[in-house]
C-alpha cells in the first residue's frame, strides 16, 4: 500500500515535470502518434491542442487559404505541424511535398450569439510511411477533447450565415472513406489546401520559417484570384471558385474522373469547363437542362442547378453541404450571364 | 449508445494490431445505429475479411462507402437484407465502392436518393444478388443508375435486379472486361446500359418495361471513349413499353419508348440469340450519335455491328416516330425488327444475317435533319465472318468467386 501510494507520487512528480517543460516552450506535440501505425482514439493523444481547440500548441503554424472550399458557412481553423528538421520541396503547381511525419489539422466551428467559436470538429491529415491517413475528431460538449468517428457522425447545428439569415442544419462529419472521396489524387489520399502561392500566414515568422526549410520550383508560382475580390474579373473569380470547390473531384485524377468535367485545368469555352458540355452521369441532377454551363444562361445552366440544390442526389458537391453559397452562386451567376450566347 | 460502438472500434483495432494477415468475419445486424456500426465495419476491414449483413431492414441516414481491397460484402440474401435509403440525407449513392476485388452479394438496397451501388475505380468487382429498388415505381426523382460500375477493368453483374431507375438499371460505363448475366431489369429508363466500354458481354438477362431494354453507346467529351467490342445474346427483352421517365437533358431522355436494343455510335457489336418479343417501337435499333459535338477524338458512328439470329415476335407496331401513321401503312401495320439510320463511317456499318427483316431511315451523315429521312427496306451485306467471342467478359476468376 505505502508502496503504491509512493508510485503514485512519483507519477505526480514526472507530469508535473511534463508540465514544466511545457511552459517553456518546449514542443507537446506527440510525433509517435503522428508517425506510428494506429488510430489514436482522442485528440488529445497528439497533443496539438492544451485542452481547448482555442489553445493550439505554439509550434504549430496557421495558416489560411486564400480561395477556401465552402462548408456550410463554418469557420475553419487550419494548421501545420512539421517533424523536427523537416525539409521538403514545393512542386512547380505549388503543392507542398510535406515529409514523412507530417500533420495537417483542420477545426470547424460556428460563432455563438456571444461572439466565441464553438468547434464542433478537427480532422487530421497524417503523413505516415505508407501514405496519408485521414481521421475525424468530434469535441465533446465542455470542449477538452475530441474522440475519433470513423463512421462519422451528424450534428444539429443552428447558425447565421454573413447576410443574417438564420439556418439549422444537420452538420455532417464526415467519415474516414469520404475524406478520402475527396482527398484523392489517382486513388491516394492526399492534402488539398497547401498549395503555396494561396497560403496565408498568421504570423510572418512562420512563413519565413516554412521559406528556409522549403525548396521552390523554378518556375515562378502563379496566384489564382480571389474569388471574392471585385477588382479582379469575373472570369479569374469564377475560375479560382471552382478550382477551390470542385477540382479537388473534378480532374483527372480525383473522385469525378469520369465526369470529363475538370475544374484544375484553366476554364475557358471547352466542354471540359463544362461550356455547352452535356452530362453524362447526372440523372434528376441535370435538372431537365441541356448543358453544364449554357453561355447566357445561368438559369438553364446544370451547374447552378446543382449548386442550388440540398437533394441529396442532385447537390454538388455531393458531401459536405447542407446549405446553398449564396454568394458563390451570385458569383458563378454573374460569370455565364454574361457569356456571349 | 456511442460509447458502446467506440468500445466495438477499439477491441476491432486491437484485433487489427494483433493478427494483420487473419481473415476474418465482421457480423452487423439491423437496429439502432445501423449506419454508424455498419460503416465502421466497412472502414476498418482488412483485406479477405467478409462484413456479413443479418437479415432485416438497415435504416441508413447517409451513403455508405468500401475501400479496403479483396472484402467481401455479403447479406441473408437480396429480399432478406434491406438497405434502406429512404431517409438519407447525404452522398451521392447508397453504397461507393473505391476498392479492387471486391465482392458484394445477397442485399438489397431501397430508395437511394442518387445511385443505388456505384463501384469507381474498383477492378475485378462482382455484384451477386444484388436488388436495387425505387420502391414507388418509375419516377423521374428516383436516382439515375441502379448498379453502377464505372472506370473499372473486370466487372461481373450476375444473379441480379434493378428496378425504378430513372437512367439505367445496370450502367456500366468507361470499363472493360465486362459480363452482366442472368440479371433482371424492370421498368427502368434503360435496363441495361454498356457506355464507353469495351469486351462486354451481356447475357441470359431479362430486360421487361423498361423505356428501352439494352443499350450500347459511346458518347464523346469523356476520359475513355472507343466503346465497343460488345455481345448481347440470350437475353428476354420483351414489353420494353414504359413511357421515358428520364429527366430531359441525359442522353437517355431521348430513348423512344418500345425500344428493344439499342446500339448508339459503337465498333464492333453483336446481337444474337435474343428473344425479342413486344418492343413498340424497334426490336432493334442502330443509329449514329446525332448531337453537336466538340471533340476530335470522338467516332460517331455505329461502325461493325452485327444482328445474326434472334427470335423476334409482335414489335415496331407503334412505334414513338415522326410520321407512325405513314410508316405503318407503307410497311403493312408493323415495322420490320431491324431499324437502321444508314449512316455508315465506310464499308464498316451494319450487316445482318439472312432472312432478317430491317428498314433504314437512308440517312447520310450523323445529325443529319430527320424530316430528311426516306424510309426504305434494309439492304445490307450479311455477316462476313466469326466474331471474337473469347475476347469479351469477365475474368475467369470473378466467376469462380461466386460458384
Amino acid at each position: 500500500m505505502r508502496r503504491l501510494a509512493f508510485a503514485c507520487a512519483l507519477a505526480a512528480l514526472v507530469l508535473t515535470g511534463a508540465a514544466s517543460v511545457r511552459a517553456t516552450g518546449q514542443n507537446a506535440v506527440v510525433q509517435a502518434a503522428i508517425s506510428e501505425d494506429s488510430l489514436p482514439r482522442t485528440l488529445s493523444e497528439y497533443g496539438f491542442f492544451a485542452g481547448s481547440p482555442d489553445r493550439p500548441e505554439p509550434s504549430l503554424i496557421r495558416y489560411g487559404l486564400r480561395n477556401p472550399l465552402f462548408s456550410d458557412y463554418a469557420e475553419k481553423t487550419r494548421f501545420i505541424h512539421l517533424p523536427e528538421g523537416a525539409q521538403f520541396r514545393v512542386g512547380s503547381d505549388g503543392r507542398i511535398e510535406f515529409p514523412v511525419g507530417t500533420a495537417l489539422i483542420k477545426s470547424f466551428g460556428y460563432r455563438s450569439d456571444s461572439g466565441t467559436l464553438d468547434t464542433l470538429e478537427t480532422r487530421v491529415l497524417l503523413h505516415r510511411a505508407d501514405g496519408w491517413i485521414a481521421l475525424p475528431y468530434v469535441w465533446n460538449a465542455e470542449r477538452t477533447d475530441a474522440v475519433l468517428k470513423v463512421a462519422g457522425t451528424r450534428i444539429p447545428v443552428t447558425f447565421e450565415d454573413p447576410s443574417g439569415e438564420s439556418h439549422s442544419i444537420s452538420y455532417g462529419v464526415p467519415n474516414k472513406n469520404l475524406c478520402k472521396q475527396c482527398h484523392s489524387r489517382d486513388g491516394e489520399l492526399s492534402p488539398i489546401g497547401p498549395v503555396w502561392p494561396d497560403m496565408e500566414f498568421e504570423r510572418e515568422s512562420d512563413r519565413e520559417r516554412l521559406k528556409v526549410q522549403a525548396r521552390f520550383p523554378k518556375n515562378g508560382l502563379y496566384a489564382m484570384a480571389r474569388w471574392d475580390d471585385p477588382t479582379e474579373t469575373l472570369a479569374e473569380r469564377a475560375g479560382a471558385y471552382l478550382y477551390a470547390n470542385c477540382a479537388h473531384c473534378h480532374s483527372r485524377s480525383g473522385a469525378a474522373s469520369n465526369s470529363g468535367l475538370f475544374y484544375d485545368e484553366p476554364v475557358g469555352d471547352h466542354p471540359a469547363s463544362g461550356y455547352l458540355k452535356r452530362p453524362v452521369a447526372a440523372g434528376r441532377g441535370s435538372g431537365s437542362y441541356d448543358f453544364i454551363i449554357e453561355p447566357g444562361h445561368p438559369e438553364r445552366s446544370i451547374l447552378l442547378y446543382r449548386m442550388h440544390s440540398l437533394d441529396p442526389g442532385v447537390a454538388m458537391p455531393e458531401i459536405g453541404r447542407a446549405t446553398v453559397h449564396k454568394e458563390g452562386m451570385t458569383l458563378l451567376t454573374q460569370w455565364i450571364a454574361e457569356m456571349e450566347p | 449508445m456511442s460509447r458502446m460502438n467506440f468500445g466495438w472500434l477499439a477491441a476491432a483495432s486491437a484485433i487489427v494490431i494483433a493478427q494483420p494477415l487473419a481473415a476474418k468475419t465482421v457480423e452487423v445486424s439491423a437496429g439502432e445505429g445501423a449506419q454508424e456500426r455498419l460503416q465502421e465495419a466497412l472502414i476498418l476491414a482488412e483485406a479477405g475479411d467478409e462484413v456479413v449483413l443479418g437479415a432485416g431492414r438497415f435504416v441508413l441516414t447517409d451513403g455508405l462507402s468500401l475501400d479496403i481491397d479483396g472484402v467481401t460484402l455479403r447479406g441473408a440474401g437480396m429480399d432478406e437484407t434491406v438497405l434502406d435509403f429512404t431517409t438519407q440525407q447525404g452522398s451521392g449513392e447508397g453504397l461507393l465502392v473505391t476498392s479492387d476485388n471486391v465482392t458484394l452479394r445477397d442485399f438489397a438496397l431501397e430508395n437511394p436518393k442518387g445511385d443505388g451501388v456505384k463501384s469507381k475505380g474498383a477492378d475485378n468487382i462482382v455484384y451477386h444478388r444484388i436488388r436495387v429498388t425505387w420502391t414507388g415505381g418509375p419516377d423521374a426523382n428516383n436516382g439515375a443508375y441502379g448498379i453502377y460500375p464505372v472506370e473499372s477493368t473486370g466487372v461481373l453483374v450476375s444473379g441480379s435486379k434493378v428496378s425504378g431507375a430513372s437512367d439505367a438499371g445496370i450502367y456500366v460505363g468507361q470499363s472493360k472486361d465486362i459480363t452482366v448475366r442472368n440479371s433482371i431489369v424492370e421498368a427502368n429508363v434503360a435496363g441495361i446500359e454498356i457506355e464507353n466500354s469495351r469486351n462486354a458481354l451481356v447475357e441470359n438477362n431479362i430486360a421487361t418495361r423498361n423505356t428501352g431494354g439494352l443499350l450500347v453507346f459511346d458518347l464523346p467529351n469523356l476520359p475513355v471513349m472507343g466503346g465497343g467490342n460488345v455481345v448481347l445474346r440470350r437475353n428476354l427483352v420483351v414489353d420494353n413499353d414504359t413511357a421515358n421517365f428520364a429527366p430531359p437533358g441525359n442522353i437517355v431522355a431521348g430513348v423512344r419508348r418500345g425500344t428493344g436494343i439499342l446500339v448508339m455510335a459503337n465498333d464492333g457489336v453483336l446481337i444474337e440469340g435474343n428473344i425479342l418479343e413486344n418492343n413498340p417501337t424497334a426490336h432493334i435499333m442502330v443509329v449514329a450519335y446525332s448531337l453537336k459535338f466538340d471533340d476530335a477524338t470522338y467516332n460517331p458512328y455505329a461502325r461493325n455491328v452485327v444482328v445474326g439470329d434472334n427470335m423476334f415476335g409482335r414489335g415496331g407496331d407503334d412505334p414513338q416516330l415522326d410520321g407512325k401513321e405513314m410508316l405503318l401503312a407503307a410497311f403493312g401495320g408493323a415495322l420490320p425488327p431491324v431499324m437502321w439510320d444508314g449512316i455508315v463511317e465506310s464499308d464498316n456499318g451494319l450487316r445482318v444475317a439472312d432472312g432478317v427483316a430491317g428498314w433504314t431511315l437512308n440517312l447520310k451523315t450523323p445529325g443529319q435533319d430527320m424530316a430528311t429521312a426516306q424510309p426504305g427496306p434494309l439492304d445490307v451485306p450479311t455477316p462476313d465472318g466469326a466474331f471474337a467471342l473469347e475476347s469479351v467478359g469477365a475474368p475467369a476468376e470473378l466467376e469462380s468467386r461466386i460458384k
